[in-house]
């Protein structure tokens, strides 16, 4: 009796002290996690509509909308984050729109954890020295008026169409997928909303 | 008391060949396989279980007389977690970067039997300055061995070492090595060639 109550006031105590230590971990830690969050998706709003000096974020529907201006008050664009599965992880992209949902500006990645050197080509390539970025790059100004489509070992053909990457098809064919997805369903929302 | 003889230098480099946690005791296999795509990942992944380990061993070994011996595992798993969860929440604050690199896996740290073995075998038994030292040599010597793997496969992988090219430009790289077979490739003849110097060593000796 006295033996199993010491055993179950160490551990207690083990795990109380741990619980506090973590508490205060938390503390310190939680705003700095959420100032990397808001910073980065500053940094891709900038990077998908080009030219925003600031944003303006709308809720329509339960969606959020970035509604980007530039120096001279100008609209930029409207952006919004695609989420779907990739290969092996889940892609979260940031596109940028022009207002009329014709064509993309730029996308960017969020979040992704594809294949080390296959599928993680869609953000960064180490081995195209001209342009790490080229997947991404190949959505700019991607008219959108059809759904996008792949082709692979060959440079597109058609309007709204971008090559695939070699050895990560399923990873390219996501990209197009979550982005053809989120483009249908959220431009009926941006183009539907009151004004 | 026979071990209090070992010197506290021998209790250090034990890690590094002798002992070594991933060539001679094959422990801590799963980070070792999974993060060593590149050079900077297998040393930031050894730099996390050196921090845990030296904090878990040090913890361990002050308390190790009030921890009663049914309940030690539980004790070592919630003093672990907490240094692991402290390195997690830590690189997300201060390096997104490498955070973002190493994913999943510092969480997994925790089910790292390195650091749960080196607990029960050793910081549990010993004074704080030799669990230390233990904990040193021994974390160190996983650190180098994920490095030395990482760049063993960055270099045929990527043609890169801490992403900078060695290989000429006319080099392909051998994609296989960045991928999960390549990891057991490359992990196998380590500790082939280990074994191979350690059965020359004891024919000379």
């Amino acid at each position: 009796m006295k033996k199993s109550a010491r055993l179950m006031i160490v551990l207690t105590v083990i795990a109380i002290i741990s619980g506090a230590v973590l508490s205060f971990m938390n503390i310190f830690a939680e705003p700095r996690i959420q100032a990397h969050k808001q910073a980065q998706l500053e940094r891709s709003i900038g990077i998908v509509l080009p030219g925003t000096v600031q944003y303006e974020t709308e809720m329509i529907d339960g969606t959020t909308f970035y509604i980007g201006s530039d120096a001279n008050g100008q609209a930029t664009g409207v952006a919004f984050k695609a989420v779907g599965n990739g290969f092996q992880s889940k892609l979260e992209i940031l596109v940028g729109t022009d207002l009329a949902f014709s064509q993309i500006l730029a996308i960017t990645f969020l979040a992704q954890a594809e294949t080390p050197g296959l599928g993680t080509k869609i953000e960064s390539d180490p081995t195209n020295r001209d342009d790490t970025a080229w997947f991404t790059t190949q959505f700019q100004q991607l008219t959108i008026s059809r759904d996008i489509s792949y082709i692979k070992n060959q440079a597109p053909t058609q309007p709204g169409e971008i090559q695939a990457i070699t050895g990560a098809t399923i990873s390219s064919k996501s990209v197009v997928d979550i982005l053809n997805q989120a483009i249908q369903a959220n431009r009926e929302i941006f183009l539907n909303r009151e004004a | 008391m026979a071990k209090e003889k070992t010197s506290l230098a021998t209790e250090f480099t034990k890690g590094f060949w002798k002992e070594n946690p991933v060539l001679r005791m094959l422990l801590g296999l799963c980070p070792t396989l999974a993060v060593t795509n590149a050079a900077i990942n297998g040393l930031s992944m050894g730099l996390a279980v050196i921090f845990t380990l030296v904090c878990s061993s040090t913890i361990i070994s002050l308390v190790r007389n009030l921890i009663p011996r049914e309940v030690r595992i539980p004790s070592f798993i919630i003093v672990i977690a907490t240094f692991v969860t402290i390195v997690d929440l830590t690189l997300a604050a201060l390096f997104p970067d490498i955070s973002k690199a190493l994913g999943p896996y510092v969480p997994l740290i925790v089910v790292n039997c390195i650091i749960l073995g080196r607990q029960e075998a050793f910081a549990s038994k010993n004074p704080v300055h030799r669990a230390i030292i233990d904990a040193l040599g021994m974390s160190l010597g996983f650190t180098i061995t994920l490095t030395v793997l990482g760049a063993i496969r960055e270099l045929l992988g990527s043609g890169m070492i801490f992403s900078v090219q060695i290989m000429p430009t006319s080099f392909d790289p051998w994609m296989v090595m960045i991928l999960p077979p390549g990891a057991f490739l490359t992990l196998g003849l380590m500790i082939g060639v280990a074994n191979w110097i350690n059965a020359r060593k004891g024919k000379t000796a």
